[in-house]
């Protein structure tokens, strides 16, 4: 067991990947000589060379639809989109392309494509390089959505995710590749379509996944100083959701705050507190509640950024309000 | 009557022109059968009419263009009728109550009726604790016994801070009462057998209706007598614990009734499932210690009622001793053994506590 930072985590799980397997590439912006945009492919070039660590043009809907061109072709491409907010320009090659071919050749194609990107707010990137919109991506049948929240998940998932024969895409924070965790090499690691309970708890469930699972545990921690026992469910997986783990924990609880960085109308914190209506409702002792962001552009200013984005006040107050001890 | 209206036929279409009729009035018309032609932008299309009826009226002359929509046609059919007669829908009376889904679905399944309780959650909401705390049964995981070991506590420490008790015992024969028992046993099948515990519920019960003065509640330094008895049974738990539920209005039911009700409290009791009017509503209560070998018992008075009797076990001489528990406050000793004595003069004839 080591502490390694979550950057340090994909790197590992990349160099792993291509060492294994020599089908498997990246391809993205930056991804060579810079070593990655969030520094994860550092020196990844130096190892691999200029066929495996491949730069890309500014053209995201092109190096997008030239992975899922490779991928069909059968080999195993790691595309780096810099940032989700950029994935826009791919999304015809990611919702028509690579979601649909496996479905429209009757399944006589497949394509084995690992998408990873940057996501979510924090670091004042402003408007365009700010947002959350892996809950889009979620709602499409045919993609596998993925958000790790931990040094070990970020490593796990991405091995995952070049088993899969489908288009997998991994959402990383831009909070978390900083952070420090415990890493266990060869850990068998969780199952990757489930969600995990990172903090048993009994009073309410705090519902969330990636760079807001700090923030969640955090507030735990102030929860219980006030009396409040919290569970803390990581979803890990947006598309399948592991709907069994949600609905058993709100089962237990009675009580449910979703954290979801997107805006909340539309937003996947809305599909499940959807799901708990439909399945748990006579389980429910108090209105479910989100805490997403603003419906504004994520703003600039640091100031303005924070009041935006979902805050450990904030995940604090809306527990205690569902537990009515505000 | 039925409107039969434009209806689009394609995705993009907003009106159409209606070349033919197929029908006329009084035509009798059914699902399925074409009844005008269409002309769209695309292609004259058969229309098919998508209910059964009588035509009434065209609406729309042929050559007209008209938008989706319109109503081309109007029909008399059975739907309507049926329409017509639908009663209208039940109106909510008063407020909607506001209360969690779990606490209505834990009210009910306690037996708690929610429109009596408060609410302690958000905005004043109904709560699944409210209604088990109405149950006067704490959630399991959070620990049944202490709560409940709280709540005797309580109950009983006012008891004995309060009241003055004072305690008679009264030694009833019961050979006679129990032959009869057992002659009454042998001609019942075996699943309305009595129990003696009926016979002593019903006893009391009588009692109390000629000496009212045991029979209700000490409040505001005065008796309140009550009109009906309601006899609190006092029935220990299996955890740990007791509770005295009471069996509403014991006086007016026969002994099958009570033997009933009986079975009925204990099974509810044990299984925490009591109704609010149950747990609040005794005006005396009987305790029954002669199961476990007791010879007498001397129990302290559940407030604010102002007597308690008690029965140990028949002994092999037959004879079964009844305490009272009384409230110096409320009656003195010698109601108390008139009391006594009338219970044990109803147990000696017991054909007329059928």
């Amino acid at each position: 067991m080591s502490r390694i930072t979550y950057r340090e985590a994909i790197r590992l799980a990349l160099q792993t990947a291509m060492r294994a397997d020599p089908r498997v590439f990246l391809m993205g912006e930056d991804v060579g000589r810079y070593g990655g945009v969030y520094a994860v492919s550092k020196g990844l070039l130096e190892e691999f060379g200029e066929e495996r660590v491949r730069d890309a043009p500014l053209s995201e809907s092109a190096f997008v639809g030239a992975g899922i061109g490779a991928a069909l072709g059968g080999v195993r491409p790691i595309v780096e989109v810099m940032s989700v907010n950029f994935s826009l320009l791919a999304m015809d090659q990611i919702v028509n392309n690579a979601a649909t071919i496996s479905h429209m050749s009757g399944g006589q194609f497949s394509v084995p494509l690992v998408i990873r990107m940057a996501t979510g707010a924090g670091i004042q990137l402003a408007a365009q390089h700010s947002h959350s919109f892996e809950g889009w991506y979620a709602q499409v049948p045919g993609l596998k959505v993925l958000a790790p929240a931990t040094v070990q998940d970020a490593h796990d998932m991405l091995i995952f995710a070049l088993c899969e024969s489908d288009p997998v895409l991994i959402f990383e924070h831009v909070m978390l590749y900083g952070t420090e965790g415990e890493f266990i090499e060869g850990s068998p690691g969780a199952a990757p379509f489930q969600a995990e309970v990172r903090l048993a708890g009994t009073d309410i469930s705090i519902i969330t996944y990636g760079g807001n699972i700090p923030k969640a545990l955090k507030a735990a921690e102030e929860l219980s100083a006030a009396g409040i026992s919290a569970e803390v469910v990581d979803l890990r997986s947006l598309r399948p959701l592991d709907t069994e783990t949600i609905l058993r924990s709100v089962q237990k609880t009675h009580r449910a705050v979703l954290i979801d960085e997107s805006w909340k109308t539309g937003s996947l914190a809305g599909e499940i507190v959807a799901l708990i209506a439909e399945k748990a409702l006579y389980d429910l002792d108090s209105p479910p509640i989100r805490v997403c962001s603003r419906e504004v552009p994520i703003p600039y200013s640091k100031h303005l950024q924070e009041a935006t984005l979902p805050q450990v006040s904030a995940i604090v107050e809306a527990a205690k309000k569902a537990v009515n001890r505000a | 009557m039925l409107e039969f209206k434009m209806p689009s036929l394609g995705a993009e279409m907003t009106s159409g022109t209606l070349t033919e009729w197929k029908i006329k009035p009084g035509d009798r018309v059914k699902r399925g059968d074409i009844v005008a032609v269409v002309d769209t932008d695309k292609a004259a299309i058969e229309m098919e009419i998508w209910m059964d009826g009588v035509v009434e009226k065209l609406l729309v002359e042929p050559g007209k263009k008209v938008e989706v929509g319109t109503t081309l046609a109007l029909l008399q059919g059975e739907g309507a009728q049926a329409a017509a007669v639908s009663p209208p829908a039940a109106r909510e009376t008063g407020e909607r109550l506001r209360i969690s889904p779990l606490a209505r679905k834990r009210a009910q399944e306690l037996g708690v009726n929610p429109a009596t309780l408060r609410g302690t959650g958000p905005e004043g909401t109904i709560t699944e604790s409210d209604v088990e705390r109405a149950a006067g049964e704490a959630k399991p995981d959070a620990g049944e016994a202490p709560s409940i070991r709280r709540a005797i506590a309580a109950a009983m420490s006012r008891s004995k801070r309060e009241i003055p008790h004072y305690y008679l015992a009264f030694t009833i024969p019961m050979a006679g009462t129990l032959d009869w028992l057992e002659r009454e046993n042998a001609r019942r099948p075996i699943t309305s057998r009595l129990l003696l515990a009926a016979l002593l519920v019903k006893a009391v019960a009588k009692a109390c209706q000629e000496h009212p003065e045991f029979n209700g509640f000490w409040k505001n330094d005065r008796f309140e007598p009550s009109s009906s008895v309601h006899a609190g049974m006092a029935i220990s738990l299996r955890k740990q614990g007791l509770i005295a539920p009471a069996i509403l209005n014991a006086e007016k039911q026969s002994l099958d009734q009570l033997m009933e009700s009986l079975k009925d409290l204990t099974a509810r009791a044990r299984a925490g499932s009591l109704r609010s009017s149950e747990m609040m509503e005794g005006t005396i209560t009987i305790t029954n210690l002669g199961d476990l070998g007791v010879d007498q018992v001397f129990g302290v008075i559940y407030p604010p009622q102002v007597a308690l009797v008690g029965f140990g076990r028949v002994s092999v001489e037959k004879n079964l001793v009844a305490t009272l528990s009384g409230d110096h406050r409320a009656t003195d000793g010698a109601r108390g053994a008139l009391f006594l004595a009338k219970i044990g003069k109803l147990l000696a004839s017991p054909e007329v506590l059928l």
